[in-house]
């Protein structure tokens, strides 16, 4: 029995064209939700079918491609994504950040800057930042057209008059190029201020919803605040308790059922490559004492 | 006996033809300015150069109604080509298509008769493909905007001389507006409708 035979990266020659039209005019109007016929792909809705059908339309057999879900390489999703494009393309992959040409993201950017030349790719499950304020597409669609963002600066305003601070963590809005305010997907808005004049193209994909949106490189990228409440990313209070960082963004990890924790970097690699070059944190495995006696 | 004349052929292997042709245009277009180079071969009928021709051949199908210049629509090779290779349906009217190429520039029509897209769908507009003289020689054009680090200089003889000038209109219109990609030989330079002339140089 003969197996199925793909096209190269999976998708059809035709609906990669309509998805690079649909990327050209993303990045020529920038934060601006270009509609595009989003098809069916071999994973679930909600699993990255927006990102894969962006980095299947870009992708070369040069390219090197990593995939992080949560900043991590390891995980279901990345791993399968990563798995999905080495068998469809051929293509080489990495887990390094800075070997990779294009990188898909789930709600991370990494911690290594990224360079000139290369390509992040976002999954975006809502790529509408006003939809849970607007759930009308018709009044969203023309709140773009005349730059009425008023409600989104309400929303901000109202976290403030009811936590004191502004409480929104993740999929902080921004706004691009002084025009088009934009999800930026669920990162946590630790990672925000990375997107301002990044040297890498950044390409988002909904699947579901059927957008893709774009922020070229160098372009500004403002988080939206108020003069007396300002933008301040968030950031757990230690250091990472395998690498020792102070600068990365940190998940939490419950040890035990006595209120035990551990702060580790989301992003693995910048963790693991750290480690490499002899940084330790607090709860680092030794590895002699791992030895197998006899 | 009839003679059967032969047409240009298209990309030799149309999948990664295409797929690397696209990254010299997304490359272009994210990086207004930038002189790319498009490596993949195609045949090229008439006044067509070869960027232009792997353009065609990556973006244009079914979807994407084409406008032509004279010069451009007046070659049956040309338009034999288009339609054999693409299937794009090709369109009197400016106002309506995707794509525009344009093998004379100085008679390149007002932008304004060209799709601009509405302020809802920006994106509905017009990409407009001038083949140009040269980049490298002539006037420098210094631009600034979305994707160029600072300021970005452009070297280029082109026609029309005033294509800057002319797609001031693009900051007034803002989102709406046209985006231009020039071509020499297979040297390409986008203009997307967020670049900005600074000053022109002779």
């Amino acid at each position: 029995m003969n197996a199925p035979v793909y096209n190269f990266a999976y998708l059809d020659e035709q609906t990669k064209r309509m998805i690079r039209r649909a990327i050209l005019k993303a990045i020529a109007i920038p934060g601006y939700q270009v509609p595009f016929a989003s098809r069916e792909m071999p994973m679930p809705y909600g699993w990255g079918t927006g990102g894969v059908q962006v980095t299947a339309s870009i992708l070369g057999p040069d390219d090197v491609l990593k995939v992080i879900d949560q900043g991590s390489d390891d995980t279901t999703n990345a791993i399968s994504i990563r798995k999905f494009f080495a068998k469809t393309a051929g293509v080489a992959t990495t887990t390094e950040t800075a070997q990779a040409t294009v990188v898909q993201t789930r709600h991370r950017i990494p911690e290594t800057p990224l360079k000139a030349g290369q390509v992040l790719v976002y999954q975006v499950p809502i790529p509408e930042p006003l939809r849970f304020l607007e759930p009308r597409e018709t009044e969203t669609r023309r709140m773009h057209a005349l730059a009425e963002y008023g409600l989104m600066h309400v929303k901000l305003y109202e976290d403030i008059a009811r936590f004191g601070h502004i409480a929104t963590s993740y999929a902080y809005p921004v706004k691009v190029n002084g025009r088009y305010v934009m999800d930026p997907s669920p990162t946590p808005k630790f990672d925000n201020p990375k997107m301002d004049n990044s040297p890498a193209l950044q390409l988002f994909g909904a699947g579901r919803e059927k957008r893709i949106y774009a922020i070229p490189p160098y372009t500004t990228v403002v988080s939206l605040d108020f003069e007396d409440h300002p933008f301040v990313p968030y950031r757990h209070d230690a250091p990472c308790a395998l690498c020792g960082a102070e600068n990365s963004y940190l998940d939490e990890i419950v040890t035990d059922d006595k209120g035990g924790r551990m702060f580790v970097c989301s992003d693995t690699d910048y963790c693991e490559s750290r480690q490499l070059a002899g940084h330790r944190g607090s709860q680092n495995a030794a590895p002699y004492k791992e030895r197998v006696h006899g | 006996m009839a003679t059967i004349a032969e047409l240009p052929p298209g990309f030799a292997g149309k999948v990664l033809s295409a797929q690397s042709t696209f990254r010299s245009v997304m490359d272009a277009m994210a990086r207004p300015g930038s002189i790319n180079r498009i490596a993949p071969v195609a045949g090229t009928p008439g006044a067509m150069m070869r960027g232009t021709a792997a353009i065609a051949l990556t973006l244009f199908d079914h979807d994407t109604p084409l406008w032509l210049d004279r010069e451009m629509a007046g070659s049956s090779d040309v338009v034999t080509w288009l339609k054999f290779h693409t299937g794009a349906p090709i369109v009197a009217e400016p106002s309506i298509c995707g794509f525009a190429l344009i093998a004379d520039g100085g008679a390149l029509p007002a932008l304004e008769r060209f799709a601009l897209g509405s302020n809802e769908y920006p994106d509905r507009s017009t990409t407009v493909i001038i083949q140009v003289g040269d980049f490298g020689a002539g006037d420098t054009f210094r631009l600034r905007g979305p994707g160029i680090d600072g300021m970005a200089s452009l070297q280029a003889r082109m026609q029309p001389a005033d294509l800057f000038e002319r797609l001031q209109n693009n900051e007034t219109l803002f989102p709406r507006g046209i985006d231009v990609v020039l071509v020499a030989d297979d040297a390409i330079v986008a203009i997307p409708r967020t670049a900005r002339l600074v000053r022109k140089e002779s």
